[in-house]
């Protein structure tokens, strides 16, 4: 292998890494807030990607009569809550945002069919459509369960990821698609071409995880989220409820997972089940940050991006193989190493 | 008495023949509590007597098995912890409950969260306030909350609360584990905020310094309330000076 390979095997990880970072870090973040292991995280990735593709084809996405039937179901579990709770004032307010906004999104897209957009407003369409899904799928799914063990939560989070791969299937068929790319610059970096599809990816990544890190640091939100994950009884105290911390979580990760899809869109050709597996490589990198350290999980998912890429080189048949076996000697290392750590404070 | 309750606008809390059960386990049962504004009511008794079960139930942390919590005036319609902070009742707990790994200040912060979120913007004042009871709390301001002293996580806990703008305060057992002096330290300020106006239900073992405080107590023996009246009578009843007070040998 010369230099050059070297080089461009180099870029072709640090891309796919950045986008494993982006998913890993939703993953920690949806596990220490709600303890959900997200596997539908990678659906999500596949759903912006798709739909990004779908709405430049010149059709209508199926995402959005999902967004619709989502926005009726949500509706109608949060209606049965409130009039328990003898609540129905609020229900009006709750039906425009949830079913409303959809079916007026749905009814423009129709009527107005989005083909000369800029690409840009494209991509906040997809955003708009799919993101959404994220806080929905929470209410739904996983609200009624705040309290289950891990365990169940995985089964459910298991359950949700077949169900959102069904209706991928359904909604944009066995057919991959490919987006056209946001640049065609490129250039030479050391006799390495660098293309500006590249630089564009890893900058918007670095930017996102940036904006994350303000968020969590400086926001009295992004606060309210990490104090959940710390400790819930007392977040509960502060008045941060479980559920409000729970749909902002699920926001935030929905809008990663659709930002990750848009960014991989014009550099893979993406089907609608690719999401799986470039979310269960977030997954490792999650894994090597043993679901709780941002830093290293986005450092781990770079790792996965690059040694995926070097093996597919070397032992292109073998490359997922050795990605995943990663996580044996991770996980070895982690629980020799591991500090027990007390659930009590005190 | 108790029905006149409901149009007495100085009874801030008012619970009324309140159970609470671990399953079939029977914690609390037929408690009558009344706590009128400016207040401090303590609630007193050994170890494993419901104290701080009986705060749980009110905070809404744990489900009621049968009565009421009338909180001002107002039948809850949702005895959800979340809905009951937006109405000004916060706890203390005996955990403290700290975000070990976040800053004092940050710890603070997240006491007004609550009130961010329904639009006011007041924290920082209010965190003066704070810090002004608590100047330790200033000192020790860009300090991780998991690496103070156990007095400064009391004094943190209670600043927190605080950050919220209370109707009604708390307390369950503040002067747990703590020094002596630092104990002075935060009772000192407990009448403070009487004097501010803010009510207090405070639950101690220290039944001494607690009623010194208080205006009103109550002895919690085995779930239900054997004793009540105000402090001064509590303080010169044989039963309680044998009991809790430790000048008598303990009853049989």
């Amino acid at each position: 292998m010369d230099l050059q390979v070297f080089l461009l095997l180099g870029q072709d990880g640090i891309i796919n890494g950045a986008i494993y970072a982006l998913l890993a870090l939703a993953l920690v973040l949806v596990f220490a807030v709600t303890r959900v292991i997200f596997i539908p995280q990678g659906e999500f990735v596949a759903y912006g990607a798709l739909t990004l593709a779908a709405l430049q084809a010149g059709k209508i996405p199926g995402t959005i009569w999902l967004l619709v039937a989502m926005g009726v179901l949500t509706t109608l579990i949060e209606g049965a809550r409130l009039a328990k709770a003898r609540q129905l004032r609020r229900l009006p307010i709750f039906a425009l945002t949830h079913i409303g906004l959809p079916v007026a999104g749905a009814t423009l897209l129709w009527l107005v069919p989005p083909t000369n957009l800029p690409l840009a407003a494209m991509i906040v369409i997809s955003m708009l459509i799919v993101v959404p899904l994220g806080p929905m799928l929470y209410r739904v799914a996983f609200q009624p369960l705040a309290s289950a063990p891990v365990l169940v939560l995985l089964i459910v989070a298991v359950a949700v990821h077949l169900a959102m791969i069904g209706l991928g299937l359904l909604f944009f068929g066995a057919e991959g698609s490919r987006t056209s790319p946001f640049t065609e610059i490129s250039f030479d970096i050391a006799d390495a071409p660098v293309q500006g599809q590249t630089l564009l990816v890893v900058l918007s990544s670095a930017v996102l995880i940036a904006a994350l890190y303000l968020f969590f640091e400086r926001t009295l939100y992004g606060k309210a989220l990490r104090a959940t994950a710390m400790n819930r009884v007392g977040a509960r105290l502060m008045g941060i409820s479980a559920s409000v911390a729970g749909r902002l979580t699920f926001t935030l990760a929905a809008a990663i997972g659709v930002f990750s899809g848009v960014l991989v869109a014009p550099i893979t050709t993406i089907y609608y089940d690719s999401g799986f597996l470039i979310g269960l490589k977030g997954f490792v990198g999650a894994i090597i940050g043993g679901l709780v350290s941002y830093p290293v999980a986005a450092l781990g998912a770079l790792l996965v991006g690059l040694l995926e890429s070097y093996s597919s080189f070397w032992a292109s048949a073998f490359k997922e193989v050795i990605v995943f076996t990663l996580i044996i000697p991770v996980l070895l290392w982690r629980s020799l190493n591991a500090r027990h750590i007390e659930s009590d404070e005190e | 008495m108790s029905l006149g309750h409901r149009s007495d606008h100085s009874v801030l809390l008012d619970v009324r023949n309140l159970a609470v059960s671990y399953g079939k386990v029977r914690a609390l049962s037929g408690i009558n509590l009344t706590l009128r504004r400016g207040e401090i009511a303590t609630v007193i008794g050994p170890n494993g007597a419901g104290k701080t079960t009986l705060l749980s139930a009110l905070m809404g942390l744990l489900p009621l098995a049968a009565g009421e919590v009338v909180f001002l005036a107002q039948p809850a319609s949702s005895r959800e912890v979340e809905s009951l902070v937006r109405q000004g009742m916060t706890l203390v707990p005996e955990k403290r409950e700290l975000f070990g790994d976040m800053s004092v200040e940050d710890n603070l912060l997240l006491g007004a969260f609550d009130r961010y979120r329904a639009g006011h913007r007041d924290q920082l004042e209010t965190m003066e306030e704070v810090f002004a009871l608590f100047p330790r709390l200033e000192e020790r301001r860009e300090q991780m909350a998991a690496t103070l002293s156990g007095g400064e996580r009391q004094m943190l806990a209670m600043g927190r609360a605080l950050m919220a703008k209370p109707k009604l305060l708390m307390l369950d057992e503040p002067s747990l584990g703590l020094a002596p002096m630092i104990i002075r330290d935060i009772f000192r300020v407990i009448a403070e905020l009487k004097a501010s106006g803010v009510a207090i239900l405070l639950v101690e073992q220290n039944a001494r310094i607690a009623l010194q405080v208080a205006d009103y107590g109550y002895v919690l023996e085995t779930g239900e309330i054997s004793l009540e009246g105000t402090s001064d009578t509590l303080l010169n009843d044989p039963r309680v000076i044998a009991s809790y007070l430790g000048l008598g040998k303990p009853e049989n």
